[in-house]
């Protein structure tokens, strides 16, 4: 046991106190401003209001912005589904020179800053596709979108794939199934939680992301961030922002929960 | 088929994707950072001049910008140190059982607000007539309001989680017998945690630093939003973008230079290897 005096318990209990009061706090606040009648969010709230709730469903804006970030999600969750399992599956079934390398080229994405792949991918749209031609437009967000995702999948994928029982794919061999059968009804329900937690994951990613989108985003269109961004630097209706903050923050509620179940889910089965 | 022909077959697709589309990219980019900008037309011509790097090199304010963005990197790796390992000890040997379970939800649960939400809500914590001031007004303590002070709380508040996870996973992994046996022998809490905790979970720390310091070197959105006029490295990159697109391509590679001298200097201490 670590032994320790009543008074460095008590130090370690305010730390551990101011540290939950400065996570939680701030998020309390942007749920109370949500109701404040005021344009300008401050404290102590005056009047409550649900006035910024009732605008914020009938935006025409937010609606447009929502869907798009939904759209861009789906596309980048579908392209890293798609590159995430195949290097995932490259990885753990074949030993080959430049497997560290391959490794680094999946992480590479998220581990450079934002600024870095974004500044890059804006770059080449338009600094080399654009004078030969090619507007990547819509595409070119959902392209910088799956870049970035892939590793989410990946690393699911991958640490599912070494818990598999390598025996049971070839008892499924030996009795004659194809390979595409021995994927389709052996090798896939065996990582298919782990595929869905990965998408999830992915798509979390992808909706949270901005500096990345604001680098790779065509002109005049908003994703939820760029939206809540923008309206953040014209403050005189930051009610409204608190809004859809509020919503965001209930929302990633579901994806930890989900990610928890199939994790819970797995674990069990074993 | 073969074994060979399988692997090319998995790899063709993300490799096609990853090296064509996103080294290409950051090669590109590279490259650009010689080209030339029209100074009347601000058009990109490619080229090659060293220009972009000597005035960046020559402008005193680019180079202020670049060790206040070091800075305020390092501080948040550091404020997140000093309240992970106090956080991780009192949630492995302190807290019962039920209450770890809680803590541990509570402190990965903030990771998944939103980048965005989190500045919106430290913006409201910490703005003029925000809670901060009327909760400590009073005392007569006046917040930060939007400074340099505020940019680091706010990036501490962004990217804790990714060191205080590893830290308590480190912590709670530790064997109890270790403890008995520095009590055993005499040692104090202080002690035991300075001399037998503290060199056993530096590679987790390490580990949560990466994420920490890459992290926040990147950040500018944080800065706009509470910093007042401080200034990061992104900063004068968005700033650029559209303006003079081979200045903030030469001064990207001051984020990566710096990203990489950490990646090296930790492996020189041998921590990547155990991690």
């Amino acid at each position: 046991m670590l032994r320790l005096s009543l008074g460095a318990k008590f130090t370690l209990g305010t730390i551990v106190a101011i540290s939950l009061a400065f996570m939680y706090i701030p998020l309390f606040l942007v749920v109370i401003n949500s109701f404040s009648a005021a344009r300008l969010s401050s404290w102590p709230i005056t009047e409550f209001s649900t006035i910024w709730w009732e605008k914020a469903f009938v935006s025409e804006p937010i609606r447009a912005a929502l869907l798009n970030s939904v759209i861009v999600g789906l596309g980048a969750t579908v392209i890293a589904l798609i590159l995430g399992t195949l290097v995932a599956f490259a990885l753990q079934r074949y030993t080959f020179f430049g497997k560290q390398t391959v490794n680094l080229l999946v992480v590479l994405p998220i581990a450079l800053p934002g600024i870095v792949t974004g500044v890059a991918l804006n770059n080449t749209y338009n600094q080399v596709l654009e004078p030969i031609g090619i507007e990547v437009g819509y595409f070119g967000m959902i392209i910088a979108h799956g870049t970035f995702c892939i590793v989410m999948v990946f690393n699911n994928v991958l640490a599912r794939l070494r818990r598999i029982n390598p025996s049971i794919e070839e008892a499924s061999r030996d009795l004659g199934a194809t390979p595409l059968q021995t994927f389709r009804l052996v090798t896939f329900p065996q990582f298919r939680s782990a595929f869905v937690a990965g998408a999830i994951l992915a798509f979390a990613l992808s909706f949270d992301e901005v500096v990345v989108t604001i680098f790779t985003a065509p002109p005049g269109v908003d994703t939820l961030p760029l939206w809540i961004m923008n309206q953040m630097a014209r403050p005189n209706e930051a009610s409204l922002v608190n809004v859809v903050a509020t919503v965001v923050i209930l929302a990633s509620f579901i994806p930890v929960w989900v990610s928890q179940r199939l994790a819970r889910g797995a674990d069990e089965r074993e | 088929m073969n074994r060979r022909a399988q692997l090319s077959a998995l790899l063709a697709l993300p490799m096609l994707w990853l090296i064509g589309i996103y080294i290409f990219s950051l090669v590109m980019l590279l490259v650009t950072a010689f080209w030339v900008t029209d100074p009347f037309t601000s058009k990109v011509k490619p080229g090659f001049t060293l220009r972009n790097f000597e005035q960046i090199i020559a402008n005193p304010a680019y180079a202020s910008t670049s060790i206040r963005t070091l800075g305020i990197a390092l501080a948040v790796t550091v404020l997140s140190i000093l309240i992970s390992v106090p956080l991780g000890i009192f949630m492995a040997k302190v807290a019962s059982p039920k209450l770890r379970a809680i803590l541990a939800v509570a402190i990965t649960l903030p990771l998944w607000a939103g980048y965005l939400v989190k500045i919106l809500a430290m913006r409201i914590t910490f703005t003029e007539e925000g809670f901060f001031n009327s909760m400590l007004g009073p005392l007569g303590i006046s917040g930060p309001g939007f400074s340099i002070v505020t940019v680091v709380l706010t990036l501490t508040y962004l990217w804790l989680p990714y060191m205080a996870v590893p830290v308590y996973t480190a912590i709670r992994q530790l064997p109890p017998n270790l403890f008995d046996a520095s009590s055993d022998l005499g040692a104090g809490a202080g002690f035991t945690i300075r001399t037998v905790v503290l060199p056993l979970i530096k590679p987790a720390i390490i580990a949560g630093s990466i994420f920490t310091f890459s992290l926040s070197l990147g950040d500018y959105i944080a800065a706009k939003f509470v910093g007042g006029s401080t200034q990061m490295i992104g900063s004068i990159i968005a700033s650029n973008i559209n303006l003079n697109p081979p200045i903030a391509a030469a001064f990207s590679l001051v984020p990566i230079a710096f990203v990489v001298i950490y990646l090296v200097s930790i492996q020189r201490t041998g921590a990547l290897e155990r991690m």
